[in-house]
């Protein structure tokens, strides 16, 4: 087909295969057969939406929208005052990966906007085709559902707009429309109820899970000699709520260890949950409200029956957004809380803290056979923060990567920090059924990746997202790397920390008098 | 006859744009943030969130980020605006203010860089594909409004200059229902027919991003969802809701 080799000879020109920022031309329709599978009744209906699409479904949808407008401000504004400048039309990862213009943030929410218009505003209902407004038929509303599901809610184009305008907003608004005519996805639908019902996006049940926890446990003292507890479901002072990812995934996984070896050197009483196991809310992708509190408010629940004083969030990306901007929001006023901690507190907040005190011992030459960089995750990156002032979720997990691994490079500087590019699968699209965009959007962000191993041979990227960890443990195959070339933050923290009374620790302190380069040794002795 | 019109014209434009702005702003004003959103790099204070909004408005921080081309032709369109502005107010005003009187000259020759800044909006309009395919003839319709009047202000500043004491005793009376003879000249009645449909169509256009910015929740909210409780105001009170049973207590 014509437009099959025109978005091939775009996509694979020298430029195109090596810059990260490269920008095609548009190909119309490039994109349009990626679609993501629909969600069957009964999980519709286990949100609270229609199962089937109703006759009425114009109405209902456009009902659905006024009611979105008196509930949104940005919604509302962002339909509004878009001048159609043109500053974000080479910002998405989605556009640049597919050169499909409707991936284009501004084209994106035009699919909406221009219903809107048409409805809404007296220039749509007396002039349509002068201001672009459109009638919602049938097409439209498939339109919207391949390409609202084809945005990963990353933010990326807000950070470029001069009035703000955050895609993510009109992403989350569109979804929720519809939903509302019955019209879901499979993958973020199907997932919430499993948190309805189980707790987790996994669908881990608790005994399940406590297998799992003994099993780690075991595997922390084998490797280090030192029984590290992994309290379920206990009395605490600290509940830690991780993606579920955390509990079985590559490299998930060996991140949580980490967090268990953490809390173990710093000797405080934590657990986790197993009715609220999972951090990942996915009910934020929908932009529903009311499903996200009702995913968030187990969280409060569990604070509460175990009688914490903190809660603190797993490394995960749209999770830290869920928790820092909406746990308190929704679930929230947490003020039986201890009132000197932040309400949640990020795994990398706790551990920096740590550090800084001096409470951690690191053997970095454990470190030593990688050459590090790290991936800002989009969410992490541009709608929420880490300490106390604005950046520090940029610094924060790099100083703590720096504190445990000798070999440290950052990709290109527009590539990384409040520019960062998305993985290619947050935002609900980590399913196999988007398999062909999740790898057109990651490649951004290889390609950067790319550019750091040719010039410092940089062999790994480390991450704190589950949707991250995930999504290049697949897509970096396709591009020169292994699966487990990528790597969870914590889990260079567990290959560099020292545990009191370890094996680690033996070993290191039969040589610490010579070398004399271990400070915390110096204390010891 | 078209003194007349045009007082009327200018009647309807003045109530229609100042209606339709506060009508608009309201509406935004009214419209929960329900969530606390701003966009990294995010302030922590109020006083650094006025300072973000006003690096923004004045500087156009974050298209200067985005794209120099874009940042470089609205940054002649805007600043020129604001000249071209300051210096029409002495045909609103009697006697002119020292200040305004101290602009004339800028105010003058911006309006040469603000048809300058509208040709190059334009013309990315047509040559940037991506632009292009965003493009609305209502978009290029509202830039060569734009252009038109620019271009006509220019032409009766610089080449063929008509009664401007007539015009401004004409814009005196309609302040003060006194109304006086509007001078017939072509470009008077060109510059202020246009004029007056951008009042128009103001309150119901993109053109409204001018007070829509400072209530973007991206940009004009504190970053202190953690510190600061933000109920959702639609949603019941915590101690309202009803909790999922756990698997088996069902």
């Amino acid at each position: 087909m014509a437009e099959e080799e025109k978005v091939v000879e775009e996509l694979t020109t020298q430029e195109a295969l090596t810059d990260p920022l490269y920008v095609p031309e548009p190909v119309d329709g490039a994109a349009a057969h990626i679609k993501s599978f629909p969600a069957a009744p009964e999980f519709q209906e286990k949100l609270g939406y229609p199962g089937e699409r109703p006759d009425n479904w114009q109405e209902v949808a456009l009902n659905k929208m006024q009611d979105l407008r008196g509930k949104f401000r940005s919604f509302r504004l962002f339909l509004d005052i878009c001048v159609k400048c043109g500053a974000c039309t080479d910002k998405c990862h989605y556009f640049m990966g597919t050169a499909d213009p409707k991936n284009m943030p501004v084209a994106r929410a035009d699919l909406i906007r221009s219903v809107y218009r048409r409805y809404f505003t007296l220039p749509g209902k007396w002039f349509p085709s002068l201001v672009g407004a459109r009638e919602l038929t049938e097409e439209v509303l498939d339109e919207w559902y391949t390409y609202y599901f084809q945005c990963s809610e990353c933010r990326r184009c807000s950070v470029y707009c001069p009035y703000g305008i955050d895609t993510a907003e009109i992403t989350m608004a569109a979804r929720e429309i519809l939903d509302s005519v019955g019209v879901g996805m499979k993958y973020t639908n199907e997932i919430i109820g499993k948190v309805y019902d189980i707790g987790n996006n996994l669908g881990l049940q608790a005994p399940a899970l406590k297998a799992t926890m003994e099993d780690l446990e075991e595997e922390i003292e084998e490797d280090t000699g030192v029984k590290v507890r992994i309290p379920v479901d206990e009395p605490a002072d600290i509940l830690l709520i991780p993606p579920s990812a955390d509990f079985f995934a590559e490299p998930h996984i060996d991140g949580f260890i980490g967090y268990a070896k953490v809390f173990h050197a710093a000797g405080v009483k934590w657990t986790i949950s197993t009715y609220a196991s999972e951090a990942a809310n996915f009910a934020m992708f929908i932009g529903s409200y009311e499903n996200m509190r009702r995913i968030a408010q187990r969280i409060r629940r569990e604070a509460i029956r175990l009688g914490v004083k903190r809660i603190i969030i797993g490394e995960c990306g749209h999770a830290w957004r869920a928790a820092y901007q909406f746990l308190n929001t929704l679930a929230g006023p947490f003020d039986f809380l201890d009132p000197n901690y932040p309400v949640p507190q990020h795994i990398c907040e706790f551990t920096w803290d740590l550090i800084q005190e001096g409470k951690l011992r690191f053997d970095k030459s454990q470190n030593d056979h990688l050459t590090l960089t790290f991936h800002d995750s989009c969410n992490v990156a541009r709608a929420s923060r880490m300490g106390k002032y604005p950046g520090g979720q940029f610094d924060i997990p790099r100083n703590i990567i720096k504190a445990v691994c000798n070999n440290y490079y950052d990709m290109p500087e527009d590539t990384i920090k409040e520019a960062t590019l998305c993985c290619g699968g947050g935002g609900g699209l980590l399913t196999d059924d988007l398999m062909e965009l999740r790898k057109k959007g990651g490649s951004p962000r290889m390609k950067a990746l790319k550019q750091v191993t040719e010039e410092y041979g940089v062999n790994k990227m480390a991450a704190i997202c589950a949707i991250c960890k995930t999504q290049f443990s697949k897509i970096m195959p396709y591009n020169g790397y292994a699966m487990d070339d990528i790597m969870s933050v914590h889990q260079l923290v567990s290959n560099a920390i020292v545990l009191p009374g370890s094996e680690q620790e033996a070993e290191l302190d039969g040589t610490a008098d010579e070398s004399g380069d271990s400070e915390q040794a110096k204390e010891d002795a | 006859m078209i003194t007349v019109l045009y007082a009327l014209l200018y009647y309807v434009a003045f109530i229609v744009f100042a209606a339709g702005v506060a009508y608009r702003v309201w509406g935004y004003w009214k419209t929960p943030a329900p969530a606390v959103i701003p966009t990294t790099p995010a302030p922590v204070t109020r006083t650094g969130v006025v300072w973000r909004m006003f690096k923004e408005v004045a500087f156009f921080e974050s298209l200067w980020k985005s794209n120099k081309w874009i940042w470089i032709f609205a940054m002649m369109f805007h600043l020129s605006l604001w000249l071209i502005l300051i210096r029409h107010a002495r045909y609103f005003v009697q006697p002119v203010p020292t200040l305004i009187t101290l602009a004339q000259p800028f105010g003058k020759y911006a309006g040469i860089f603000f048809v300058l800044g509208g040709l190059g909006l334009f013309a990315r309009r047509i040559l940037v594909s991506r632009v292009r395919y965003i493009s609305s003839p209502s978009d290029y319709l509202m830039l060569l409004m734009f252009i038109l009047i620019g271009f006509s202000g220019l032409m009766m500043t610089f080449v063929n200059k008509p009664d401007v004491v007539g015009v401004k005793a004409f814009f005196l009376g309609l302040m003060t229902f006194n109304w006086q003879p509007l001078p017939t000249d072509f470009g008077v009645l060109v510059h202020l027919g246009l004029v007056a449909l951008f009042l128009i169509i103001f309150p119901f256009s993109k053109l409204v991003h001018a007070p829509g910015v400072f209530f973007s929740p991206t940009r004009n909210m504190v970053d202190n969802p953690r510190e600061k409780f933000h109920p959702v105001p639609w949603l019941p009170s915590i101690d309202e809701v009803v909790y999922d049973e756990p698997p088996g207590k069902k």
